[in-house]
């Protein structure tokens, strides 16, 4: 099904919107002149009449259902849905603590899991609705020192590509962009060593931006892409 | 009263679910009506669909979200989700405890 809204109609809805990939894609939808909601655990500085936000944790199951219900009550509708929040650990196995592979399952799964469920009860009523989920190389790659992040972003793949099948019915595509790293806070820990050999791997041999992942969004979220659902593109060639 | 509240809201998401179901295949809103399974009118994917419509027309009547398919509601041996009749009751109680927890 073709949807015929103006961008000023359709609302976005960005977890991990406070920093990083999140407020860069805040910032790229206002401009483009969505509604643009943004979840983070953490207050929202930004002020943009046409930006709503919500303290809320993705893996929070009553958290969650409220803030979608609210975005109901506002808006009526949910057109975009991009599950971004999402956390790393590098630890080698052997020396990682149970809380940090559950936590990072917790936001990385488990918030995409939740997030794909309420929303698409809402897209569904008005069948339409386009999700997009942050995969990574880091699965495809199989990058030692992140065992569970690489694991939960194939979690999120495997879910990606199901679901899709399942919610395709309701007229909701559902597909996964896997960046390359990008400089934000997400891999400042990392050594620049290993990020050197990653980028080595790729067949384009230079570190993500944050436009590059806005572009494959762009092209899954447009009104003409109703035929693509169930795909992972990965950026840089990996 | 509440009961009468909760089939109203049923009935609502039947009005919805219809809108989609072939003429010859239409939910009948009486609580005898079978959803799902032998004489029922709706296959898999419509039940999920007529699910989700009923948890939302109980949140816009009361206010309060439920989780209709739960795990509970999948192991039970007689399923909430037989008749409408079974699906009402089992709303209510989900609602009770809703409010018990309070």
């Amino acid at each position: 099904m073709k949807e015929a809204s103006s961008n000023s109609e359709r609302v976005l809805l960005i977890t991990g919107a406070s920093r990083g990939v999140g407020k860069h894609l805040v910032e790229h939808y206002l401009a483009k002149g969505y509604n643009v909601v943004g979840c983070s655990r953490v207050a929202s500085r930004l002020e943009h009449k046409r930006y709503l936000h919500f303290q809320v944790d993705v893996s929070d199951e009553a958290g969650v259902k409220r803030m979608l219900a609210e975005i109901t009550r506002t808006y009526r509708r949910l057109d975009v849905l991009i599950n971004n929040a999402g956390i790393a650990s590098m630890n080698h196995v052997l020396l990682t603590p149970l809380q940090v592979a559950r936590n990072i399952m917790e936001t990385n799964f488990i918030g995409t899991f939740l997030l794909c469920r309420e929303a698409a009860k809402v897209m569904k009523r008005r069948g339409f609705g386009r999700i997009v989920n942050l995969a990574s190389v880091a699965a495809p790659l199989k990058l030692e020192g992140e065992a569970v992040y690489a694991a939960s972003k194939a979690a999120v793949i495997s879910f990606t590509q199901i679901i899709a099948k399942e919610l395709a019915t309701f007229g909701i595509t559902v597909n996964a962009v896997g960046p390359t790293p990008i400089q934000t806070d997400l891999i400042k820990a990392v050594p620049q060593e290993k990020i050197e050999r990653l980028v080595r791997s790729q067949a384009i041999q230079r570190l993500g931006e944050l436009r590059d992942v806005a572009n494959v969004i762009d092209f899954f979220i447009q009104p003409e892409s109703d035929f693509i659902t169930g795909q992972v593109v990965y950026l840089g060639g990996v | 009263m509440e009961d009468e509240r909760i089939r109203e809201a049923i009935y609502r998401a039947v009005d919805e679910t219809n809108e989609q179901l072939p003429k010859g295949r239409q939910l009948e809103k009486s609580p005898e009506s079978v959803l799902f399974g032998k004489g029922g009118q709706l296959d898999s994917l419509g039940l999920v669909g007529f699910i989700v419509e009923v948890e939302q027309k109980i949140e816009e009547e009361f206010g309060v979200s439920i989780t209709l398919a739960d795990e509970r509601a999948m192991s039970q041996k007689n399923s909430p989700f037989l008749t409408l009749g079974a699906l009402a009751r089992y709303v209510s109680t989900l609602m009770k405890e809703d409010e018990g927890s309070l």
